[in-house]
C-alpha cells in the first residue's frame, strides 16, 4: 500500500516581521549600550584566575591607582589621605558601596596598603581588586 | 504661475526598513561594550577591630620588593602557593593566612598571592600593614 503525500509545505521565511524583530534587537542594544562617562587613568590591570563578577554598577565606586602614584575618584586626583572623606561620603550616601581598586600591575603596595588604611577610616570595607581574566 | 502638483497616494516605502534597522543595529552592536567590572573580592576588617589570635592559627605570607613569597618561613613559588596552602588548610581548618608586603613590592605581585589563596579556597586572609 503506498501512501501518497503529497503535502508541499511552504518553505518561505515570513519576512513581514523582520523590521519589528530587529528595532527590538536594536533598542536593546542601544538600552545597554553605556558611553563612558569618565575613564580614570591609564593603567595596565594585573590578571588573576578566581574572579568575581560585581553584582550592580550602582553600587561600584572606582578608585584608579597608575603606577606612577596617582590617585584618582571621578576624575579627579587626589593624595592617599584624601582618599577617606571622597569614600566616606559615598559610604554615608551607599551603604551597599563596593570600592573597585582599579590600579596598574606596576603599583607599589605602599599607595596601596595606605588606601586599605583609609578605606578602613572610611568604613569603605567591601574592596575588589580589579583584574583581567588570566588565559592560561 | 501656480503650477499644478498632482498627489499621487502618498506612502512610505517599507522594503528598505529591515535595512535600515539592520545597519542602525550594527552600530550599536559594535559601539557596546559590555564592560563587567570583575575582579578579587575582598573585605576589609573594620577600623579597631583587632583581635588576639592563637599564634598556631596564623600563616604568615611575606611578599618581598623583588616578588618572592615566604610562607610560614619556607620560601615558595608563587604558582605553587594554592597547592601548598591547600594542604595546610587540610591540616588545620581554622588557619588565618595573614598576608604581609614589603612597601616597595608590586601589586600585581600581591594581586597574584591573593589569587592563589582564593585558588586555595581560603575564606580567611588578613591583610597586615606593610611596614
Amino acid at each position: 500500500m503506498k501512501v501518497n503525500r503529497k503535502t508541499q509545505l511552504d518553505s518561505e521565511i515570513p519576512t513581514a516581521s523582520m523590521p519589528d524583530i530587529i528595532f527590538m534587537l536594536l533598542i536593546f542594544f542601544m538600552v545597554t549600550t553605556v558611553l563612558r562617562e569618565y575613564s580614570g587613568l591609564p593603567i595596565s590591570l594585573p590578571k588573576a584566575k578566581r574572579i568575581e563578577k560585581l553584582k550592580s554598577k550602582r553600587h561600584t565606586s572606582h578608585i584608579w591607582v597608575s603606577k606612577e602614584g596617582l590617585v584618582s575618584i571621578e576624575d579627579k586626583l587626589y593624595s592617599a589621605e584624601g582618599v577617606r572623606h571622597v569614600m566616606y561620603e559615598k559610604r554615608v550616601a551607599d551603604p551597599q558601596l563596593v570600592v573597585s581598586l582599579k590600579a596598574d600591575e606596576r603599583a607599589k603596595m605602599e599607595l596601596i596598603s595606605d588606601i586599605h588604611t583609609e578605606l578602613r577610616k572610611a568604613d569603605a570595607l567591601k574592596l575588589n581588586y580589579s583584574s583581567k581574566t588570566q588565559v592560561d | 504661475m501656480a503650477r499644478k502638483r498632482r498627489f499621487k497616494g502618498g506612502e512610505i516605502p517599507t522594503s528598505s526598513m529591515a535595512d535600515i534597522a539592520f545597519l542602525l543595529l550594527i552600530f550599536f552592536l559594535v559601539t557596546t561594550t559590555i564592560d563587567m567590572d570583575k575582579g578579587l573580592g575582598m573585605v576589609l576588617p573594620a577600623e579597631g577591630e583587632e583581635l588576639e589570635i592563637n599564634k598556631k592559627n596564623i600563616l604568615n605570607c611575606l611578599i618581598n620588593s623583588t616578588g618572592n613569597v615566604l610562607l610560614g618561613g619556607e620560601a615558595v613559588e608563587v604558582r605553587n602557593l594554592a597547592r601548598t596552602v591547600r594542604q595546610k588548610l587540610v591540616e588545620n581548618d581554622k588557619l588565618i593566612i595573614s598576608v604581609k608586603a614589603h612597601s616597595a613590592s608590586n601589586y600585581m605581585d600581591y594581586v597574584k598571592v591573593i589569587d592563589q589563596l582564593k585558588q586555595a579556597n581560603a575564606t580567611r586572609i588578613s591583610i597586615a600593614e606593610s611596614g
